[in-house]
């Protein structure tokens, strides 16, 4: 496993997270002492062991594909921040 | 008040409405009594449905199986109609559920009213209740005292006798752990014996919601009504569901309790580590065969699981963006602007390092080093308990190592909040059940009474065995009725 410190500030860019200069100097810090502890993995050998990413067996689950009523446009806009009239309104995304 | 509903058990309150004692009104006012006297002082609930409850109440039909039972909810299930803020300032007063989860469409069906919203750690993260972004909770044992988490509201109200039963959700120890530092009971079902539909997700191939009650009894009573596949969770399982109930006969004689070696070496607390050997012993009087196994991978599942958990955890929350639905912070600049500032202020600083975390381990050149050999750890640490419980029926152990510490403690150091989780944490890597039942008292160092809780954990479907033992043990104890 690498080594080196976490890059807390481009980290919380990749998750859209705005930091104030004391919370990147704190989590910087912690998180470098979690990343020292979690690293002890790197102890064990596990060639050739599978990956588990689910502790029950997953697989498809299939079912007939008939029409439902689904929940609808005012239920699905009763929590909206900001609507206008039947859609969410969102802050700009592309160059006008 | 010695005569108040609040104090009993779901069978107990089942029991007085079929004679005719009391009616759904009369036992839902009273709990609405005690919840308004003893609430303030431990911050148990975020919020309370009383009009909408006592409506239901008058017209609850006491013949179904849980009919005019009362049932409080941990603030991150789906129920239609009431809000449900996950204890985050991103949802508080911004999001009210406009469905059931399959949990509560299954309670309701059978006759339970929800009542109100209970206090937890931001969006299941936390061991403390300390990262609630609401309020403060406390442990009604010991006010200066943390009641465990993230499932410490739940546990608070059924300890308090401000509940007669609650649910919970348990991803690392969220159920069993808080259920031991309040002296309440709690199970947490294998995973995909209940639907997660309607669950606000943390990590989602380790949450599983669960009961957290005052006997075994009604743990086994919920558990039956609760679990069963569900069209809409692909993971839940298809396996029968048992009528848990007629499992609890009391004969454990024969049955196998393995003791496994790792959980017995780490830094127990000497009054703990007393009052589970003397659990044991309890076990073995009532005919129980005790042995000793072995989980070797025991020291590696806090490392695995926080690789694993966070990972989860910052996929499922990348969908607080401020659009759909929460709070959103105003005059953005752009998009980027727009969610960066949304999430910086809705998530408390516990949410932030774990979306950090899970981000890092995932992200391009980290993800083989950390992701994936975490997920190849979990299968070694899934091979153990195959093995354990090839010589064991069930294995048995504290819950946490130490009862519960004291508000601030821990809280400014993440990694010494995580190591507390070490005897809860690798059952939900490994997808197994286990139940948490109170087996003792210890004193504090400022001269108060602390419950200690007994872990049973059982292999993948085991839930009857495991309550079978909890029942068997309260019932031949009573450790689990003390009030606090």
């Amino acid at each position: 496993m690498a080594e080196e410190k976490i890059d807390v500030n481009y980290v919380a860019h990749l998750a859209r997270l705005e930091l104030s200069a004391d919370e990147v100097a704190l989590f910087s810090r912690q998180l470098d002492d979690i990343l020292g502890y979690v690293r002890q993995l790197e102890q064990l050998d596990v060639e050739n062991i599978e990956p588990m990413a689910h502790a029950t067996p997953v697989y498809d689950v299939m079912r007939e594909d008939h029409a439902r009523l689904s929940s609808g446009t005012e239920s699905a806009l009763a929590n909206a921040p900001e609507r206008n009239s039947d859609q969410f309104r969102v802050t700009r995304v592309v160059d006008s | 008040m010695s005569d108040s509903a609040a104090h009993l058990s779901i069978t107990e309150l089942q029991r007085d409405y079929r004679s005719g004692k009391r009616t759904p009104v009369e036992a839902l006012t009273d709990v609405i009594e005690a919840i308004e006297k003893k609430d303030p002082g431990v911050g148990a609930y975020l919020s309370l449905e009383s009009g909408i409850a006592l409506r239901d109440a008058e017209n609850a039909d006491v013949t179904l199986p849980l009919g005019g039972i009362p049932i409080a909810v941990k603030d991150l299930i789906n129920v239609k109609g009431q809000d449900c803020s996950c204890a985050s300032k991103f949802l508080q007063s911004a999001y009210t559920s406009t469905y059931d989860a399959t949990v509560i469409s299954r309670l309701r069906k059978a006759g339970a009213i929800p009542l109100g919203r209970t206090n937890m750690d931001e969006f299941a993260m936390g061991s403390s209740t300390e990262n609630s972004g609401i309020k403060l909770a406390r442990n009604p044992w010991d006010a200066d005292r943390i009641p465990g988490g993230s499932s410490g509201g739940s546990a608070i109200a059924v300890a308090n006798d401000t509940a007669i039963a609650a649910l919970g959700s348990d991803t690392g120890g969220s159920i069993r752990q808080p259920a031991s530092f309040c002296g309440s009971v709690g199970l947490k079902p294998t995973y995909g014996r209940v639907s997660r539909f309607g669950l606000v997700a943390f990590a989602s191939s380790l949450d599983q919601i669960g009961p957290m009650t005052k006997t075994s009894e009604d743990a086994a009573l919920l558990l039956s009504i609760m679990s069963g596949s569900d069209p809409l969770d692909s993971t839940s399982l298809s396996d029968a569901v048992p009528d848990y109930l007629n499992e609890l006969n009391g004969e454990i004689k024969g049955l196998r309790i393995g003791l496994p070696v790792e959980y017995f070496t780490h830094g127990i607390d000497p009054g703990v580590r007393q009052c589970v050997e003397d659990a044991v012993s309890h076990l073995e009087k009532l005919g129980a065969e005790v042995i000793e196994v072995s989980l070797p991978h025991t020291e590696y599942a806090i490392a695995t699981y926080y690789i694993i958990a966070t990972a989860e955890a910052s996929a499922n929350l990348a969908r607080f963006d401020g659009v759909r639905y929460g709070n959103r912070a105003p005059d953005p600049n752009d998009i980027i602007d727009h969610y960066r500032r949304t999430r910086a202020a809705g998530f408390g600083d516990e949410v932030k390092r774990r979306i950090i975390l899970g981000t890092y381990v995932l992200s391009s050149g980290y993800n083989d080093a950390y992701y994936v050999r975490a997920q190849k750890v979990r299968t070694l640490i899934r091979q153990d308990f195959t093995a354990a419980f090839e010589q064991a029926d069930v294995l048995v152990s504290p819950t946490a190592p130490t009862p519960a510490f004291k508000i601030g403690e821990k809280s400014g150091d993440p990694l010494q909040m995580y190591l507390a989780d070490i005897f809860t944490i690798a059952a939900n890597l490994a997808g197994i059940c286990g139940a948490s039942t109170p087996c003792g008292l210890v004193e504090s160092d400022s001269g108060t009474q602390l419950p200690v809780g007994l872990q049973v954990l059982g292999p993948p479907l085991g839930e009857g065995t495991v309550l079978k033992v909890t029942d068997a043990f309260e019932k031949t104890t009573n450790w689990h009725r003390r009030p606090c």
